[in-house]
């Protein structure tokens, strides 16, 4: 187990340094540059900001230098916002992208999981069918479709609740919603899978032979090993969350990390851009290594 | 009455049961695929979807760029059904114009996706060596990269294009299919039927082309029809971003993204394109449901 752990977490290495590289290239191959303004500026004004922030370099020498500041946790100053480093950045909107991230999986599991499990305990029927339906839905329909769809609703029409800002949790419930709805979706989908897949073992025929009430058979024979399989999908949610959070968060005008990608892409910002794809990208990585971690925790038959 | 039983025993039932008639694997797919109702209904949407782009010019009632003396936001009116955009622009018809990035976009991607993926995924699964390891090294990267962020990158490198949006997606996505196509031949390879054909002297051409790439048609069919909303999706996200294919062509992305400043004052405009989007994801994840269970029924028995 420590030994997996190490390995697979020494594999993560390389694979944030070539997402490094890769990002590092296509950036430098994005056409334009940081100063480009309305009003050009001076090309004396160019060749001192080029020199104040060591882009004279030749490009191998730049990537060289951002990766051993940036493995030192100096992930260098923002072009746009001279007075912050990126560092600041990305430290104060982190906290509420997390925030949200962490409701919408709630809420996706709180949903998703009954959803799942119902449809396989009625399966083919009415019950089935319907939260069947509803896992397609959520699968199907965009997430910018049910944000706005949800501000209509709730915010425009009803006037129940804000639609913006992230002051009071009245204000977390429609992005955190409109964020987890496709991963309770996929959550659902697995769940009653797996389900089908437990309920015709062998063992739980025998707990029922043998007399176990029926909610103990459902939740200690069939959900405890239902679901192992479906742990494995949050990793991809991990995934999903991180890239419809920047859809979520400019929609509801929520301060969260997510304007950074966007707004440093349009504005060159070279190392706002690093350091969010870096971060977005680990998360990942780190979200896979967790989920598979816990797998082999949860279920005794796996060993590393 | 001497009838000894085993002459009645023998009586024909098996000579009246009607010549069987051979039912090869696709014709089978399709006999289940037409019994899902889901699936059926997917796949007249998309029909008429595809008719749709196909024939705006003539459908749409006005152009995509007329502006209306009305100005922007005109209510619903019996000359324009949906009322106009934020630039007094028809919204019927920059509806009807976009389903056609939103076809385009779903078909040109995974044209693209098997061209590239299906053959670099059957050598990598056929040859294995350096060019597999190769291969798998490379997707590694690029499912460690969130597809989004990834499209998005290559799309400012690339610029701001139409083609340029559907290239972008196509490179993001054709590591899945080649991972696929690899798994499958990986598999078939030790399978007897293909050690029977090598051992009949086949050439390793005629191993792939007759005898391994047939046998993963099924996965590759279900993995297009699940890519094709894949790509929809992505490019209206991009769309409703900013991101996707300059303006003035519409696609329900920016139609959703330009109607998000005036949602309060009106609403409907959000929700038109926003129901088209839903509308056309949903039937193709019907339509492609239906055929991962059609074409392997032992799928379908599970789910």
């Amino acid at each position: 187990m420590g030994a997996f752990l190490v390995r697979r977490a020494l594999a993560l290495i390389p694979v944030l340094f070539f997402v490094a590289l890769m990002t590092f290239v296509l950036m430098h191959l994005t056409p334009g540059g940081p100063w480009d303004r309305e009003k050009p500026l001076s090309p004396q004004a160019i060749e001192n900001l080029n020199a104040k922030y060591h882009l004279d370099l030749p490009p191998a020498q730049q990537f060289l230098l951002y990766l051993w500041n940036a493995l030192h946790g100096d992930f260098g100053p923002s072009y746009t916002h001279p007075d912050r480093t990126v560092a600041e950045i990305i430290a104060s909107g982190a906290g509420i992208t997390l925030q949200l991230g962490f409701f919408a999986l709630i809420f996706a599991l709180v949903l998703g999981l009954p959803l799942g499990v119902l449809a396989a305990l009625r399966h083919n029927t009415p019950a089935d069918y319907l939260s069947m339906f509803v896992a397609v839905f959520g699968y199907s329909v965009p997430n910018f479709v049910l944000a706005t769809f949800s501000i209509v609703i709730f915010a425009a029409v009803l006037h129940l609740l804000p639609t913006g800002g992230w002051e009071s949790w009245r204000a977390w419930i429609l992005p955190a919603m409109a964020l987890g709805f496709g991963p309770a979706a996929a959550i659902a989908r697995y769940t009653r899978s797996s389900m089908l897949e437990v309920i015709r073992q062998d063992y739980v025929r025998t707990a029922r032979a043998k007399g176990v009430r029926e909610l103990l058979v459902v939740r200690r024979h069939e959900l405890k090993n239902a679901l192992l399989p479906v742990v494995t999908i949050l990793g991809p949610a991990v995934a999903y969350l991180v890239t419809g959070s920047f859809v979520v968060e400019q929609i509801f005008h929520i301060p969260g990390i997510g304007r950074n990608f966007v707004d440093s892409i349009l504005s060159r910002d070279y190392p706002l851009l690093m350091a969010s794809v870096l971060l977005y990208a680990a998360a990942v990585a780190v979200a896979n290594l967790l989920v598979d971690l816990s797998y082999g925790l949860l279920d005794p038959r796996i060993r590393y | 009455m001497a009838v000894s039983p085993v002459e009645v025993t023998f009586e024909a039932p098996i000579l009246e049961l009607p010549a069987a008639r051979p039912r090869g694997l696709w014709s089978d797919a399709l006999r289940r695929l037409r019994r899902n109702r889901a699936a059926v209904a997917g796949a007249a949407i998309i029909l008429a979807l595809i008719a749709m782009a196909i024939f705006a010019g003539q459908i749409a009632p006005h152009s995509y760029t007329e502006q209306f003396v009305g100005g922007p936001f005109e209510k619903p009116s019996s000359a324009l059904p949906f009322g106009t955009d934020n630039l007094g622009r028809d919204q019927l018809s920059r509806l009807i114009y976009g389903a056609r990035i939103s076809m385009a976009v779903g078909v040109i991607v995974q044209v693209i996706v098997v061209l590239v993926g299906v053959p670099l995924g059957a050598i990598a699964g056929y040859a294995g060596g350096w060019l597999d390891n190769l291969l798998m090294r490379f997707t590694d990267v690029v499912y460690a990269f969130p597809e989004l962020l990834f499209v998005i990158l290559l799309l400012a490198a690339l610029g701001r294009r139409e083609e340029y949006v559907f290239l972008a997606i196509a490179i993001a996505s054709w590591p899945t299919m080649a991972r696929l196509v690899r798994a499958q031949f990986l598999s078939l390879k030790q399978k007897e039927f293909v050690e029977a054909a090598r051992v009949a002297g086949a050439s390793p051409w005629r191993l792939i082309t007759r005898h391994l790439l047939p046998n993963s048609t099924g996965p590759i069919i279900v993995a297009v029809t699940l890519g094709i909303p894949a790509a929809i999706l992505t490019e209206a996200v991009l769309a409703f971003l900013g991101l996707g294919a300059p303006p003035p062509l519409p696609s329900w992305g920016s139609l959703v993204h330009d109607a998000l400043d005036s949602i309060f004052t009106v609403p409907l405009l959000v929700v038109f394109p926003g129901l088209a989007i839903s509308i056309t994801m949903l039937s193709f994840v019907f339509v492609g449901d239906g055929l991962r269970d059609a074409l392997d029924p032992r799928s379908a028995t599970r789910l």
